[in-house]
């Protein structure tokens, strides 16, 4: 290597050019450069999706005029108050019962896999069962809900598979019942319901695993060595600290069935859910007061569950 | 000529003065210690030659140069980093070449470029590996030779053995100071561990909360420390207060003095009894108090050792005994 | 972890429940292939290929598969910006608003897909601005800039700082950093991002009904044909079709990040 130079220090030969230049004026002030990264998504969601939200959220403070049907813009809370007249708090109703028994029917089919991958699940069975739960998680909404509209149909596999097996008059009694029976499955509230879990549970899978996984073993080991047989442990142990995570999950199944239009509308009733009334009260009907009230309430909801959930300690599960 | 100087330079964090109006002075071809404790302002100092940080008040020079207004990639300095920040995307020779690179070199012209200083830090070979496939050590190395390659006028390096296990730390500091010997190339480096700055400097600045306390030789700083932090910083002393001080010689300030130039002996002006040994191979440690400062004694190894609880008097040469500042 | 075997109780329930996820869309594909044309009817008279010819053949079809390769296309390279952009700035550098711009981005994805959509069009109508392609995909680019931006803030957040700070040492200017240092160092995690933001958009419908006006991208054209079937065969087959090409996009962003602990798809 050369020896040190003696003499002052020149500058290092740079490319004097507008990238060096725009590099010292960032470098003086590197303030900037954030602000500089900040602005088109600040403009971007700000803007326009906030702007959006604000406006929605105003409009439910509007009312329709019934004679001319043109939007009034004066402050009122009646379009909240119509809410709830019976015909539009059922639909509330429905819509909050069905979030629910999604949410447990998901949490009780996805505990096991989840189990399973999160503490049995070796070298390749881990791949296995983590593009087991990938894949239907990414894979097309609509092609979900229309697998079940072919297996729930009258002519479809289901209803063949209850005929081979000498079934059928069990569908039959099934689909005779009250509310959640109807003409076929696939018109039903059932039909509804089955495919509700289905095209979420991926959802549920993922912070159940991700929140097994974080129990140490020697947490188990402990237990047992202080005596709690393995169901004990179970109950006592895994499922407290697991239950951030199906509460989590929870989050997901609760949020999307309150704002499903498209699901309901494909395989269910005439009876509405939220999201359908929402859909229906801005399109022909051009009541966007209502519409955004309606829409209103899921996020009211949401605000209340995500609070609870927090203080439960789910979103360390997220 | 001087390589570095600080003209009361200050960066303040908001309320937080992170370097307090440090004076420095550099000199060419000379390996600096900056010293300290964390937080005490030497690695914001190293970032500020580099550029990485701009200061709030104060010149700095480098070859007599002004620099505030110099960003990092226009001054003749390179860093070694504390995590050596190779890029992990790069194989080894890319790595080093990577200042040719960007200042239009050729392939071939950068590769032996960076080959040569690769056989500098003694690394041939290595240069079509990743840096996820290298030790510590030999990471450490390339960032050595990616800094050096590009012929800086002065280094800088930033904690640059703290990861290392002691067998491969005791090397390197033997390598960085026959390289540095070798190139004449100024080597400013910051550490914790004092007994590194002792051994590799020519010159150590202390720093404690932005500000150096002092500044000298290796022996400058642990035989006559100026005031206790120093003392007790930089190996291990005796500080004696102010009190006791002026009982002894009559001057009112504080003194130290190095445990192994403690003796004992059956009479002297200090009194003091043992509280402990213990036995450490290559002396013997003995805790004392004398009245309520709190002393200590290495013995050597063939010395006669007092019982626990005895009463002794110790003395010293009087060279020994170094008064620091008064009030400190 | 565990080293006693799993209790075959919950080997059953694991196994029912991942075949569960899977048997429904397995039996789209043997649909596509029935010579029955007017019901679901199980199990298939006969098998055949002619409604592949048939589906080729259809204009409305291509038509719609256009509009969501062009709209997923765009959108994904807003995204990408976006993205980015907003990822480098929250994890460079601590500023007051760090959190409110996490919630921000994550809120389109958050918020029910219809309250996301009836804002847009409600947005939309009140500054009068026509539907058209850029409405769709001004709705799909706002939630698909959060999919980029776990992608990049993981990877930025794992990328040491002092890289760039080597870089400068060393000579090269900001843009030259950008260049040789950073983007060679987000670049999968970009592109993991790009293909999730794609199977995104190519598969939404929730958001897009309200965006969309007349026309049609290929899930609006699968809601139609759910709705009021014209050709059920015909359907079966893009279904199919549908699910392999959203395949391509998550195994492949399986496979780049595989090995790492970042591994993809678990920010939806």
């Amino acid at each position: 290597m050369s020896m040190a130079r003696t003499g002052s220090l020149p500058p290092r030969e740079h490319g004097a050019g507008i990238g060096t230049w725009i590099s010292d004026v960032l470098w003086r002030h590197p303030a900037v450069l954030i602000v500089l990264l900040l602005l088109p998504p600040a403009l971007w969601l700000g803007i326009i999706y906030l702007g959006s939200l604000f406006a929605l959220l105003v409009q439910s403070f509007f009312s329709i005029d019934h004679f001319t049907g043109l939007i009034r813009y004066e402050f009122t809370l009646d379009t909240y108050a119509q809410l709830f007249r019976p015909s539009n708090f059922d639909i509330i109703l429905r819509t909050v019962t069905m979030a629910i028994c999604v949410s447990l029917a998901s949490a009780a089919i996805s505990f096991p896999i989840a189990y399973f991958a999160a503490r049995y699940a070796r070298g390749a069975w881990r791949a296995v069962f983590y593009l087991g739960i990938m894949m239907p998680l990414w894979s097309s909404y609509l092609v979900k809900i229309y697998a079940w509209k072919l297996i729930l149909a009258k002519e479809g596999i289901l209803t063949w598979a209850l005929q081979g097996l000498h079934l059928e008059w069990l569908l039959d009694a099934f689909l005779a019942l009250p509310v959640i029976g109807g003409n076929s499955l696939s018109v039903s509230t059932t039909g509804t319901f089955i495919v509700f879990v289905y095209v979420w549970l991926p959802f549920m899978v993922l912070p159940i695993q991700a929140a097994l996984e974080r129990v140490p073993t020697s947490m188990l080991e402990a237990s047992g060595d202080l005596g709690a047989r393995p169901g004990q442990t179970f109950r006592h142990v895994l499922l407290p600290l697991a239950l951030p995570g199906v509460i989590a999950g929870s989050i997901f199944t609760f949020s999307l069935t309150l704002g499903d239009y498209i699901i309901p509308q494909i395989i269910g009733t005439s009876r509405l859910f939220i999201g359908q009334a929402v859909y229906q009260h801005q399109g022909i009907a051009g009541n966007i007061p209502l519409a955004a009230a309606f829409a209103v309430v899921p996020i009211l909801i949401m605000g209340v569950y995500l609070w609870i959930a927090k203080r439960m300690g789910a979103f360390d599960a997220l | 000529m001087s390589a570095v100087t600080f003209d009361h330079v200050s960066r303040h964090f908001g309320a937080v003065k992170a370097v307090d109006g440090v004076n420095l002075d550099i000199a060419e071809g000379e390996f600096f210690a900056m010293l300290g404790p964390s937080g005490s302002g030497k690695t914001t100092c190293l970032r500020l030659i580099a550029g990485f940080e701009r200061p709030t008040a104060g010149n700095i020079r480098i070859f007599g140069d002004p620099v505030q207004n110099l960003p990092p990639y226009k001054r003749n300095v390179n860093t070694v980093f504390q995590d050596y920040a190779l890029f992990p995307h790069l194989n080894v020779i890319d790595n080093v070449a990577y200042g040719l690179m960007i200042a239009g070199q050729g392939k071939r012209q950068r590769h032996a470029a960076a080959e040569e200083a690769l056989e500098l830090v003694r690394l041939s070979g290595y240069g079509t590996r990743k840096p996820s496939e290298l030790s510590g050590g030999q990471r450490q190395r390339v960032a050595l030779a990616r800094a050096l390659v590009n012929k800086p006028r002065v280094l800088l390096l930033d904690e640059p053995l703290g990861a290392l296990d002691l067998r491969l730390r005791e090397q390197m500091q033997e390598e960085l100071k026959s390289l540095q010997r070798q190139l004449r190339i100024t080597f400013v480096f910051v550490t914790h561990d004092q007994g590194e700055a002792l051994s590799m400097a020519d010159r150590v600045a202390v720093f404690d909360h932005g500000q150096i306390i002092q500044t000298g030789t290796p022996e400058d700083i642990y035989f006559r420390p100026e005031v206790p932090f120093v003392a007790d910083f930089v190996g291990s002393s005796n500080v004696l207060p102010e009190a006791l001080v002026a009982r002894l010689t009559g001057e009112s300030r504080p003194a130290s003095i190095r445990p192994e130039r403690l003796k004992l002996a059956a009479e002297g002006a200090l009194r003091a009894r043992v509280t402990g040994l213990s036995f450490l191979g290559l002396a013997t440690r003995v805790s004392l108090e004398a009245g309520d400062t709190r002393l200590t004694c290495l013995l050597p190894q063939d010395a006669a050792r007092p019982a626990e609880g005895e009463e002794v008097a110790l003395v010293w040469e009087p060279g020994d005994l170094h008064m620091m500042k008064a009030g400190a | 972890m565990h080293s006693d075997r799993a209790p075959l109780s919950l080997k059953i329930a694991a196994a029912a429940g991942l075949l569960f996820m899977h048997v429904p869309i397995l039996l789209i594909f043997a649909y596509a292939f029935t010579t029955e044309e007017k019901s679901f009817a199980w199990p298939p008279p006969g098998l055949t290929l002619k409604w592949f010819e048939v589906t080729w053949n259809r204009p409305d079809v291509w038509a719609a598969l256009q509009l969501s390769l062009k709209v997923a296309a765009i959108s994904t390279g807003m995204a990408l910006v976006l993205g980015a952009f907003c990822a480098a700035a929250v994890s460079r550098s601590r500023f007051f608003g760090r959190e409110t711009i996490s919630l921000m981005v994550i809120l389109p994805i958050a918020l029910p897909g219809v309250v996301t959509g009836i804002a847009l069009r409600s947005a939309f109508s009140i500054a009068d601005v026509p539907f058209s392609t850029w409405t769709i995909v001004l709705g799909h680019a706002t939630f698909c800039v959060v999919v980029v931006y776990n992608n990049a803030v993981a990877r930025f957040r794992r990328t040491s700082g002092s890289l760039i700070e080597a870089s400068m040492d060393l000579g090269a200017n900001s843009f030259q950093t950008l260049r040789h240092v950073i983007m060679p160092n987000i670049a999968t995690a970009l592109l993991v991002g790009g293909m999730l933001a794609f199977a995104l958009s190519f598969d939404e419908v929730i958001v897009t009904t309200f965006t969309a006006g007349q026309q049609q991208t290929l899930p609006i054209w699968m809601l139609e044909e759910l709705v009021r079937p014209r050709e059920r065969p015909v359907t079966n087959v893009v279904a199919m079709v549908v699910v392999l090409v959203t395949l391509l996009p998550i195994l492949g962003a399986y496979y780049l990040t595989r090995g790492t602990d970042q591994v993809a798809g678990q920010g939806k």
